[in-house]
């Protein structure tokens, strides 16, 4: 802490801070644009102007950058001086010199930190008479506009996409007054992480394209505090709504998880809320138009008669939900809904993360990681937002680097130019990650392979740990390279996931991180969806239970929630399963495969129109609430579950308090958001903002007179622009908002110090608190592989745009999903006759044919792997087969994806 | 040894033809090398040049000596430092490193062979400009001759010091001048200057302790340590130390460059070296040292070049090439002809400069055209000030800045003339 002086009066600040960040840390209003609380200091907008006086006397003082000039106890200050005012007043004024203003048509409008800042200096007045200089605009995809008039040149844009997010393909260009900030053509932005752009961007150069299409200013839309559910890291969102429709997804700051980024799955996947396959009324197979009431007797009949109801859960919906389903068939009749593979993995990772004894870190933890190992995951693929963390996990050497040089860390570009000095990061994965591009070492191989090979690491790094025999010695010597760096670590992180589908490589990075000696040694595994942690915890069967129990004829009705199951089973299964079940009933939110055999469909809200609660990755219970009213008669799973009359639950936080007690580590979930049950009594918090417009004329094309506002008698918040919001958490704000900052950067009111974590603190429950003890080693080590001539093992492997169930569901993400084509070795695709673009034959080991697809090579996929999307529902049949075999297939005949199943 | 008091032309002839190897060793060439490697520690030669007195010559004068002892001591020495040679030489009206490195390329190579052993630096530089063809033809024939010799390359004379120089030409901007954004551009990144601190003598070229220094000044050191610190400093007439090539450009009669004392009265360098104005053209100002300082008058003839009574005047002593005004050139245009320069040359980095400088030249533009109107000599000194030192993040705008806000000053009236006239005038000159 160093006592300053800003304007007479004195304040206590961080030492080693600069002082924009000081002062936007206390509160103080001072004008910037180049500046990036994430990003460091740049000095180039020279908006951040203020005066510093030598001492006591100095009654001059000299205008200095407050972003570029260190914290020093007992300096003095002054941010309203006369001079300083004017020169920033000035500088907007030179800024403005060629803005095309067009703030009515711009939708930057009304939250852009341009037009806040620009009221902030109170320049008013245009003195240029000048013409305004003009720039092409570029088309860069589904998802971002380009007007690059507006650009005010604050080199924000390229140094979060080239620098902190490590894309390739946006820069500077040109110089003088024509800067541009572009891609050398036109063309989607490539990097996973651009859709930062439209935060990062203090202007309206970069906008959301997915929200141009149903624009709406901020001021109109209706939100309320959310969780992405696209994967399982559960960033923080706010969604916005009009008009029943949701429009946007933009990032809401959390201390812990995500910060102020979000990856481009999770920012542009939410167009599944708005699609055409939404399930929109319940339906009755057989019968034509059925309400709400006689879906809800109908479920109601079909429990009471029943022979035996099971339920099978979802990893995509809420605690709540399946706790609601586990209640109503009973713990012995519900099932986790999860492929067996998947299943036993989920449970072992429960097992290590409960009971293993080291730490799962928040993506803040990883952040400042000093070395990390992955085993087995294309992160910025299977959890794009940790790879950003990951990224900036290497620069930690950097950083130390200039700390001894006397360089403050927000100096980016200083630490920058020390070069690449990068924290080591080893990648062990099936084929080339998009995060080699900063790793110290990569290591390709079979899933088995890379278990065996992370099983050698551990031995190296303790002898008591098992040990692989028959490694390569090239193998064996990176095993020793990566212990070695591992071991000088202090906060060594090892990271691993599903995405092998192989418990053996889960199982050696629990014992590389039980055998690391540091003391703040972590472990993280990515999971396949928003709730797997906390479904497995739930400790539900497997799938194939299911399956026997109706097939063995042990229940005769069931239950299926928010799960297709045709991403779970083979077909051949999951029809016989659906077959032999007597009654179906099937609650979702899209139409799917299993929606088309269901009996009985209950349609879902989704996350946007329902509350629950989500565990992460890192086990962190969050909440997310609806931020608009479900259309009648969707509603949310959890109430169709409950609505029925045995149930004991009539609200939602008594459902969650109940799932609470039910399981010992969940009862933490309670907390996941912060204490509401006053605000749920008294006055709510609004969803709308102050200035929401057209309240009582909105609906007046369907009824002239105004309908009073929907009732939320479930969370804190009302559907309204009444209510209180003084005093509410941080946390808990639907909209980032305060006087004088209409932009998401008003974020820094609600920090307790800029970039840090909010007032009252961050949301979230940490279920997990590691024990002392470890578990023991695992000893269960797999043969190497061998391919085996003629057969191929099927490689499932994420992609950030194609495999997820929901945002596949989007339409701007179907422009970005990747080609539909299979990989192979280069030497098998010679083996086979076969270049690149060439059809294959896909036949299973009895040689019955399957599907056709052209082939891609990759150099780094290891022989006898064939490598294809995770999740794509053109692949489903390869899916469930251990092995294929392959025949260059006729070129003349065009590739289809048809399968003749 | 003849032209003790003109070390760094002595080897220039009037008939341009230029130095070999030869000639450079036969008026005492690679002599001041030969002591320092063999005979002096490099903190030693660090003193050497600190006693000299020298300041560089690339227009801010800063102590060479102090420069180079700024370099990290305690720093891992196994790792690379970097000297570079500033020969961007893109300032308007200033041309003097381009005769030094035409006519005399071995003198430029001894000085860095020596500034390298001082600082100990294992790779130099040369960051040329992008247009002297015929400076980077003759460096390259020069740094063959003096590796062939063993001047240059492992164990230089044999002692343990061993050096690389690399000429590298410049794809051509005058802000590469500026030190750090020719770090930037050397390690093949755009050239936007970087932040100071950190200083390039602790984190320069690909972070690691980097002295730059410009052409002339090192061309220098060589006759320091050859001829010895005494001896250097007898040669100046004024506070600043050595000799320093003065130039003149403009309607003078002998436009040109010449070795002249430090100190030297600027009246003597225009009247008597370059032979006073031409024949129907009066003196009415001059910039003093280069485009990016301020006019002085005829009034500040008697000024003597040192840094100090330079500034006194209120100008600087830049790079010590002065650009001439006449009478019958119109002060308001010279001044738009540098300003449309300066913007045009802008890194496009920060704010004032990049959106300042245009708005500059809009402003010069329609005061010549007749739209002026008399508030825009009030903008235009708002922005003088709004670009001034400090304000902007390196010193391209405030240099560009000099010699309007002093054509401001001192020639008012030909602005108010073109405002009050109303009418498109494009006259004078
Ligand atoms: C815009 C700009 C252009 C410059 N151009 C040159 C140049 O061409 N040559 C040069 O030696 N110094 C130039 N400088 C000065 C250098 O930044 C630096 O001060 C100098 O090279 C240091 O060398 P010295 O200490 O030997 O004078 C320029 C500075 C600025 C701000
Ligand atoms: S970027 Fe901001 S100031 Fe510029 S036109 Fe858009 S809303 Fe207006
Ligand atoms: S495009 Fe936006 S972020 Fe990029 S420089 Fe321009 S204003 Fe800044
Ligand atoms: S003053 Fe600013 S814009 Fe101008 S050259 Fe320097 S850094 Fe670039
Ligand atoms: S925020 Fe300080 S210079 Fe841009």
């Amino acid at each position: 802490m160093a006592r300053i002086e800003i304007d007479g009066q004195s304040y206590d600040v961080q030492d080693g801070d600069n002082l924009l960040s000081s002062c936007l840390s206390l509160g103080l209003d001072l004008p910037y644009f180049c500046w990036h609380p994430a990003m460091g200091s740049a000095g180039a907008c020279r908006q951040c102007a203020i005066i510093q006086y030598k001492d006591a006397e100095d009654q001059r003082g000299r205008l200095v950058m407050a972003c570029m000039t260190p914290v020093k106890e007992a300096m003095r200050i002054s941010i309203d001086a006369e001079q300083a005012r004017q020169f920033r007043s000035d500088n907007i004024e030179l800024l403005m010199t060629n803005h095309p203003h067009d703030c009515p048509v711009c939708e930057e409008g009304g939250e852009c930190h341009l037009q806040d800042m620009t009221v902030m200096t109170g320049h008013t007045f245009r003195r240029y008479r000048g013409r305004k200089r003009t720039h092409n605009n570029q088309n860069l995809g589904p998802f971002i506009n380009h007007e690059m008039n507006r650009c005010i040149a604050c080199y924000r844009c390229v140094r979060f996409y080239d620098e902190y997010a490590g894309g390739k393909d946006l820069q500077v260009l040109g110089m003088h007054n024509n800067v541009y900030f572009g891609r050398f053509e036109d063309g989607a932005l490539e990097n996973e992480f651009s859709g930062n752009l439209v935060e990062v961007c203090p202007t309206g150069v970069f906008t959301d394209k997915t929200f141009s299409a149903r624009y709406t200013r901020k001021w109109d839309l209706q939100t309320a505090p959310s969780i992405c559910i696209h994967c399982s890291l559960g960033c923080n969102t706010a969604p916005g709504e009009r008009y029943g429709e949701l429009r946007r997804i933009i990032n809401r700051y959390h201390g812990e998880i995500n910060g102020y980024f979000l990856c481009d799955r999770g920012r542009f996947g939410y167009g599944f809320v708005n699609s055409q396959k939404r399930i929109v009324m319940p339906g009755i197979k057989g019968q034509t138009e059925t309400t709400a009431e006689i879906a809800e007797n109908h479920f109601r009949n079909l429990l009471k008669y029943a022979k035996s109801v099971i339920g099978i859960g979802s990893p995509r919906a809420s605690l709540e939900a399946n706790f609601a389903l586990r209640s109503l068939v009973g713990e012995a009749n519900f099932f986790l809904g999860l492929e067996d593979a998947e299943h036993t993995l989920l449970n072992a990772i429960v097992e290590i993360l409960f009971n293993g004894g080291i730490r799962s870190p928040s993506l803040r933890e990883t952040e400042q990681a000093d070395a990390v190992l992955i085993m087995g995951e294309d992160v910025t693929h299977s959890a794009p937002r940790l790879a950003l963390s990951l990224r900036q996990a290497v620069r930690n050497a950097s950083f130390d680097m200039a700390h001894k040089m006397h360089i403050p860390l927000w100096q980016d570009a200083a630490i920058r130019q020390l070069g690449p000095i990068r924290s080591p990061l080893f990648i062990a994965s099936i084929c080339s990650t998009r995060l080699d591009d900063v790793a110290t070492g990569t290591y390709q191989g079979s899933p088995d392979d890379i278990a065996r090979f992370g099983f050698a690491i551990a031995h190296c790094l303790d002898e008591s740990a098992a040990e692989p025999v028959d490694l390569s010695e090239d193998e064996k010597s990176l095993a020793r390279s990566i212990a070695k760096a591992l071991k000088q670590a202090q906060r060594p992180l090892i990271v691993s996931g599903t995405s092998c589908l192989s418990v053996a490589v889960i199982q050696a990075a629990y014992n590389v991180a039980k055998a690391l000696p540091a003391q703040d040694k972590q472990l993280t595994f990515t999971l396949p969806e928003c709730n797997s942690l906390g479904l497995a915890i739930m400790n539900g069967r497997p799938l194939q239970q299911a399956f026997d129990s109706i097939n063995d004829g042990l229940a005769d009705t069931v239950v299926i929630l928010e799960n297709d199951l045709y991403r779970r089973a083979s077909h051949q299964s999951v029809d016989g399963f659906l077959e032999k079940a007597a009654h179906v009933v099937v609650i979702d939110n899209l139409e799917n495969q299993t929606v088309g055999r269901a009996e009985l469909v209950l349609p879902a809200a989704t996350f946007a129109e329902s509350e629950g609660t989500l565990v992460n990755n890192e086990g962190r219970a969050q909440r997310y609430f609806p931020v608009y009213p479900a259309a009648d008669p969707i509603r949310g799973s959890w109430q169709w579950l409950t609505r029925l009359e045995n149930s004991q639950w009539r609200h939602h936080h008594a459902l969650t308090a109940a799932c609470a007690s039910a399981f010992p580590y969940l009862a933490a979930i309670v907390h996941a958001a912060p204490q509401t049950d006053n605000i749920i009594k008294g006055s709510k918090i609004p969803r709308q903002p102050h200035r929401y417009s057209g309240r009582t004329a909105m609906h007046a094309n369907i009824k002239v007179s105004e309908p009073g506002q929907p009732q939320d008698m479930e969370t804190p918040f009302a559907f309204s622009m009444e209510g209180a919001m003084a005093h509410v958490q941080p946390a808990l704000l639907p909209v980032i908002w305060a006087p004088g900052w209409n932009s998401n950067q008003a974020i820094n009111k609600f920090q307790q110090e800029t970039g840090g974590h909010l007032r009252d603190g961050d949301a979230g429950a940490r279920l997990i608190k590691p024990s002392g003890s470890h578990l023991p080693w695992f000893g269960h080590i797999p043969p190497a592989f061998e391919p085996e001539p003629g057969l191929w093992r099927i490689m499932s492997l994420p992609h950030i745009f194609g495999s997820e169930e929901l945002s596949l569901q989007s339409t701007p993400l179907a422009e970005r999903l990747p080609d539909l084509c299979v990989l192979l070795n280069p030497q098998d695709a010679e083996s086979l006759g076969v270049d690149p673009g060439d059809p294959i034959e896909i036949c299973d080991p009895a040689r019955n044919f399957l599907l056709k697809f052209p082939v891609n090579i990759e150099k780094t996929l290891p022989r006898g792997l064939l490598g294809i999307t995770a999740g794509r529902p053109e692949f489903q049949p390869l899916k469930f087969l251990d092995q294929v075999t392959l025949n260059k297939a006729n070129p003349e005949q065009q590739p289809n994806s048809e399968a003749p199943l | 040894m003849e032209n003790m008091d003109k070390p760094l032309t002595k080897n220039i002839r009037p008939d341009r033809v230029f130095a070999t190897l030869a000639d450079y060793e036969s008026t005492g060439g690679y002599q001041g090398l030969r002591k320092a490697v063999t005979q002096l520690q490099p903190k030693d030669v660090q003193q050497w040049v600190k006693d000299a007195g020298l300041r560089g010559r690339g227009g801010a004068g800063f102590g060479t000596g102090l420069k180079w002892s700024m370099v990290p001591v305690d720093d891992d020495s196994s790792q690379t430092r970097y000297l570079i040679a500033n020969a961007d030489e893109m300032e308007p009206g200033t041309f003097k490193d381009r005769l030094l490195m035409e006519q005399d390329p071995h003198q430029l190579i001894e000085g860095i062979i020596i500034a390298a052993y001082a600082v100990q630096a294992s790779i130099a530089y040369i960051f040329l400009r992008s247009e002297y063809h015929l400076a980077a033809l003759r460096l390259e024939t020069a740094l063959r001759g003096a590796r062939a010799k063993g001047y240059l390359g492992e164990h230089i004379l044999n002692s343990e010091f061993s050096l690389e120089i690399h000429l590298h030409t410049s794809a051509g901007r005058y802000i590469c001048g500026e030190e750090t954004a020719l770090l930037n551009a050397l390690e093949g990144k755009r050239a936007t200057p970087r932040a100071k601190p950190p200083f390039a003598v602790v984190s320069g070229l690909w972070g690691r302790p980097t002295v730059i220094n410009n052409v002339e000044t090192l061309c220098n050191v060589p006759h320091i340590l050859n001829y010895g610190v005494e001896w250097y400093r007898g040669l100046s007439m004024g506070a600043d130390q050595g000799t320093k090539l003065f130039g003149a450009s403009g309607r003078i009669k002998h436009p040109g460059l010449w070795e002249l004392p430090m100190g030297v009265p600027i009246r003597e360098i225009i009247e008597e070296h370059a032979g006073g104005m031409q024949d129907g053209y009066k003196l009415r100002g001059f910039l003093p040292g280069g485009a990016s300082t301020d006019f002085l008058l005829p009034e500040h003839l008697d000024v003597v070049m040192d840094y100090e009574a330079v500034a006194k005047a209120g100008s600087r002593m830049g790079t010590g090439t002065m650009i001439i005004l006449d009478d019958r050139t119109c002060p308001v245009q010279m001044v738009l002809n540098l300003e449309q320069f300066f913007a045009q040359e802008s890194c496009g980095w920060c704010t004032p400069c990049r959106d300042g400088l245009p708005w500059t030249v809009t402003l010069l533009k329609d005061i010549i055209a007749g739209r002026g109107r008399l508030e825009d000599l009030d903008i235009l000194s708002g922005l003088t000030r709004m670009l001034g030192p400090g304000n902007t993040f390196c010193a391209l705008a405030p240099g560009a800045m000099e010699p309007l806000q002093s054509a401001l000053k001192y020639f008012r009236k030909d602005f108010e003339r073109y405002i009050a006239e109303d009418n498109a005038v494009v006259e004078s000159a």
